[in-house]
């Protein structure tokens, strides 16, 4: 049987958060893109102490299967990182636009939220069909802006992934 | 002002519905309001089914150069010792079909012997430990084992409510070989007094499934003359991914 989930909790920055975690790339990388968004609860406030993690293919659509994260080098693209909200309940990445699949894929951490949210972040002009048409990320002179609504109007689509095996 | 009484008692009734519904849930529930803070932040959409594609099948690889072998000893980070009980706690990351998880990346944080996070908005007034900090990583073996050393944490008072104290617990973050098993959840100690009015341990509605998070003395990871030991394993959900792996073995 399965481990449940539970909250992240109020003081999880010390665990979790890094120097560089939300820098996939350097600053000034040719190519590189920012993701940013608010995560908002269901009264439409900021939630300041939320975790955001992506994961995406790189530039070429390939899935990258190097080390690094979490002690960046400067040069080797990993495809993963993590953005904590600030006080206005923003988050923010500095990253490569993937090739294919044209998403960012997300998953979601918060104090008050018990268990993790998955969506994605498609980029400008690859919507998708049906339920997960909402799902695309802005073009905006800062970046591509995605934000998160927990709860209320224009919830987020949230995923549940089927499997294979469970 | 809302009291343990309160909070109690709205446990109990949801505790109630469950075991009247005959139903059996293995998860923790987003929508539980005994834990205030969730009031408006779960969605109230169900999620979108979908098949995991692609990137989604895969995780992230962490390595040697992302986690140093002394990250794992949380009583080592400081000139001093910390204060008190020394503890081992190590288990098992497996998916639900078994498999260990190899060589994945295990994150803990804790608050101190005292119940005190290393965090600026932790105001509970009990002493911080200048050689504790409470954070530690480590990556599995080839057998899906972690092993940290660390203090065991107190527990500690939260605003949830009036008298509101959380049982102790170090909270865990795990990674499968795929995007989708991503967990992080918390770790409690055997036969905690704070169970029962806890409403973050008691979202999850099942006992069984509760139960789960609860670690296990274990006589033979006790160390003689240096640490008590603990053992909790950890079961991620099955992999989607099986398919694609076996095309690309």
């Amino acid at each position: 049987m399965t481990t449940p989930g539970q909250t992240v909790g109020p003081f999880f920055a010390f665990g979790l958060e890094y120097d560089g975690d939300s820098a996939l790339v350097p600053p000034g990388t040719p190519g590189a893109v920012r993701l940013f968004g608010r995560v908002l609860d269901g009264d439409g406030d900021p939630v300041p102490d939320a975790l955001v993690e992506l994961w995406q293919a790189d530039a070429e659509g390939r899935v990258v299967q190097e080390p690094g994260s979490l002690r960046r080098d400067g040069h080797t693209f990993t495809g993963w990182g993590r953005a904590a909200t600030d006080r206005t309940g923003t988050y923010s990445f500095t990253t490569l636009a993937p090739a294919d699949p044209p998403y960012f894929a997300l998953c979601l951490f918060a104090r008050g939220l018990l268990d993790r949210l998955f969506t994605r972040a498609y980029l400008p002009g690859h919507q998708p069909e049906g339920p997960l048409s909402s799902l695309v990320a802005t073009e905006d002179p800062h970046g591509y802006r995605f934000d998160i609504v927990l709860q209320g109007d224009g919830e987020t689509v949230f995923l549940d992934h089927r499997r294979t095996q469970d | 002002m809302t009291t343990q009484a309160d909070i109690s008692a709205e446990i109990a009734a949801i505790s109630e519905q469950y075991a009247a519904s005959g139903t059996t849930e293995n998860g923790v529930r987003l929508d539980y309001p005994p834990y205030r803070s969730s009031l408006l932040r779960h969605p109230t959409k169900s999620p979108v089914q979908v098949d995991p594609e692609g990137i989604e099948r895969w995780s992230p690889v962490f390595g040697e150069r992302d986690v140093g072998p002394l990250e794992s000893d949380l009583t080592i980070q400081r000139s001093g010792e910390p204060l008190g009980e020394r503890i081992k706690v190590t288990g098992r990351v497996t998916d639900s079909d078994g498999r260990p998880v190899r060589r994945q990346l295990v994150e803990i944080w804790q608050a101190n012997a005292g119940g005190r996070y290393v965090h600026q908005r932790d105001q509970h007034p009990a002493p911080l430990d200048p050689n504790f900090i409470g954070m530690g990583r480590c990556l599995t073996d080839d057998d899906g084992s972690y092993v940290f050393t660390t203090i065991k944490p107190g527990p500690y008072p939260w605003r949830n409510h009036h008298n509101a104290w959380r049982p102790a617990h170090i909270h865990f973050s795990l990674f499968g070989t795929d995007f989708t098993q991503r967990l992080v959840t918390q770790m409690y100690f055997p036969g905690d007094p704070l169970f029962a009015l806890d409403p973050i341990y008691q979202s999850i509605v099942d006992p069984k499934a509760r139960e789960r998070l609860v670690a296990t003395y274990d006589h033979d990871v006790t160390e003689a003359e240096w640490c008590t030991g603990y053992r909790w394993d950890i079961v991620l959900s099955g992999a989607a991914g099986t398919p694609l792996e076996e095309e690309h073995a």
